[in-house]
């Protein structure tokens, strides 16, 4: 199969510093997440060939659309790539379909109409073709932003804060629609984002992004059970995030049974149907340690593990400790002087007490397309 | 009623539109979108014909025309007649003038559509010229009605500049403004009354046309 990654390195000092490096693979998505202001919209900017930094590389597959080095440049139109922009950017005196077809110029005039008609469909916009922007509301307006940047077929898909427009009770459909809809599309997906809801729910990678540099970048289980990033403490809260499956719900004490890689968990029923794979989160601070195994408890999870590092930023109060759980990690945020109360060290074993509410199960984002 | 003098007035409005429309949405496009050294420069210049009294415009445009100026000797080279009291000389006059008028409505134009609606073109994969036809002219098009309407309206009511570079020759530089002052000149104030009335409904017409049309792009914007 021929290579169809997504390569790109960008550096340059000012008007806006960048240093980033960066691949992303066909069927997985990437997100890029920072505060406002750290760089996030250049580096999309950048890939669609709407901005040129001082040195850059950017590849798709085998083409190379900048090197900086060597004077290459695609212009924006000769680049395959589909770009949900943040208000959506739609052409304001064409209907839904107008929209669409704008997007097929690559394809036959005779299939243009039925191919536009399709991917609306495929958003579920089939009885919305012939309105203008205007006539449509947030999300349906977002989903023709998404069927246009699908109708280019790109190499690379680009969503630059695609929910930030919209409400939160509509934020959630339209994360599992994009879900859904990139099974349908065979290439690497770049994610823009400043809410942490969309990373756990979509992104099968994770680049933190600040001021432009670049301070972690892996996949998004690894890098949430690390406990040496006291950025993403600061930004979102610390908490390991893994995936698992839901084997059995118990509708009677509304609670479901989730396996994972270390054994097994009660958690919530947030409505997750059995035999899903989900995707779940254990805020840090939500963990509480013990070196005895606790009796006479009113919670249900009581998980034993060793220590596998202990981080203290220094000048902090809390330590954040992981724990091996069977193949798992997970975090526990705790006091200095909890961690010399205890005598926790490296090595050593404990127990993880873990409350039901407190573990957040998402759908999990559907990785390798097709395969 | 001289009906030679509306001819006149008529070519010379319709003739101005024609030249100058496709260098006004060039150069309002230009302003609107690109960044360049010199462009408040540009944008200065302009809007000089705005502020300029319009007997100081036609003096200077008269100096230049004139038959010991470049331009007037190029003219006169290539034409084989001089360009002022002519008709093309009034015709170059009237663009000049008439160039805040078109420029500076349809910079708005461009300027109002979001810069990403054109970046969303271009990675649809539009070149730059179907961005242009597709996109951005059938959005900016109320500008460049407006644009159209006000060059010619002014054109058509135009009289300090008319008077020094054209003069007052019949059938080749009276116009109806002129027109209008002549026979005021000769007491003949029934001859000037039609004459004004018409410039009058021309006038109301023309702003009609241009609210009309505004309303509708901003209807269409949503």
């Amino acid at each position: 199969m021929a290579d169809r990654r997504l390569w790109v390195s960008l550096r340059q000092s000012g008007p806006i510093p960048i240093d980033v490096e960066f691949t992303c693979a066909p069927g997985s998505v990437l997100a890029i997440f920072g505060p406002s202001g750290s760089g996030k919209t250049t580096i999309l900017r950048t890939i669609a060939g709407l901005y040129r930094p001082a040195h850059a590389v950017v590849r798709s597959g085998t083409e190379t659309w900048v090197d900086t080095s060597s004077g290459t440049f695609a212009p924006a139109h000769r680049r395959t790539v589909g770009f949900v922009f943040q208000e959506y950017a739609l052409f304001p005196h064409l209907t839904a379909l107008g929209n669409v077809t704008a997007a097929l110029g690559h394809r036959p005039r005779s299939e243009r109409r039925s191919r536009g008609e399709a991917l609306l469909e495929l958003v579920h916009l089939s009885s919305q073709v012939g309105r203008r922007p205007h006539e449509l509301s947030g999300g349906e307006r977002q989903r023709v932003a998404l069927a246009r940047a699908l109708a280019r077929e790109p190499a690379v898909l680009l969503l630059d804060e695609p929910f930030a427009a919209v409400d939160r009770s509509v934020r959630r459909h339209l994360q599992d629609e994009i879900d859904i809809v990139r099974r349908t599309l065979d290439a690497p997906v770049i994610l823009v984002t400043h809410d942490f809801d969309d990373v756990i729910r979509l992104a099968t990678h994770v680049l933190l992004l600040e001021k432009g540099r670049m301070v972690a970048h892996d996949a998004v289980t690894s890098l949430m059970s690390r406990s040496d990033l006291p950025w993403l403490r600061d930004a979102v809260g610390l908490g390991a995030v893994f995936g698992a499956r839901i084997a059995r719900a118990d509708s009677n004490r509304g609670l479901v049974e989730i396996e994972f890689a270390g054994g097994t968990l009660l958690a919530a029923d947030a409505g997750a149907p059995v035999g899903s794979t989900v995707r779940v989160r254990i805020p840090a601070r939500e963990i509480v340690l013990a070196t005895r195994a606790p009796e006479g408890l009113s919670l249900h999870n009581v998980v034993s593990g060793t220590v596998s590092a202990i981080h203290q930023e220094p000048g902090v109060g809390h330590v954040v400790v992981q724990i091996a759980v069977g193949q798992a990690l997970l975090l526990s945020e705790v006091t200095r002087d909890a961690v010399g109360r205890l005598g926790l060290a490296v090595g050593g074993q404990v127990y993880a007490l873990i409350k039901s509410v407190s573990i957040d199960v998402d759908a999990a984002p559907t990785t390798n397309p097709r395969r | 009623m001289d009906w030679t003098a509306l001819g006149v007035s008529l070519r010379l409005g319709v003739a101005t539109i024609l030249i100058l429309l496709p260098f006004g949405v060039w150069l309002g496009r230009a302003l609107a979108i690109a960044t360049f050294r010199g462009k408040l420069l540009v944008e200065a210049l302009v809007t000089v014909p705005l502020i300029l009294p319009p007997t100081v415009l036609g003096f200077y445009l008269l100096v230049t025309f004139g038959a010991r100026s470049p331009l007037g000797q190029a003219f006169q080279a290539i034409a084989g007649q001089a360009l002022p009291f002519s008709f093309e000389g009034l015709l170059l006059a009237s663009v000049i003038a008439n160039i805040p008028f078109v420029v500076q409505p349809i910079q708005r134009g461009f300027e109002a559509i979001p810069s990403e609606v054109r970046d969303a073109a271009a990675c649809c994969g539009l070149s730059p010229w179907q961005r242009f036809t597709r996109i951005e002219a059938p959005l900016a098009w109320p500008s460049i009605l407006t644009a159209a309407i006000l060059a010619f309206a002014h054109t058509l009511g135009e009289f300090g500049v008319v008077l020094m570079v054209g003069g007052n020759i019949p059938g080749e530089t009276r116009t109806l403004s002129i027109a209008i002052y002549d026979r005021m000149q000769a007491f003949d104030d029934r001859g000037a009354g039609v004459m004004a009335a018409t410039l009058l409904v021309i006038a109301v017409g023309t702003l009609l046309a241009t609210t009309a049309l505004s309303r509708r792009g901003v209807r269409r914007r949503g």
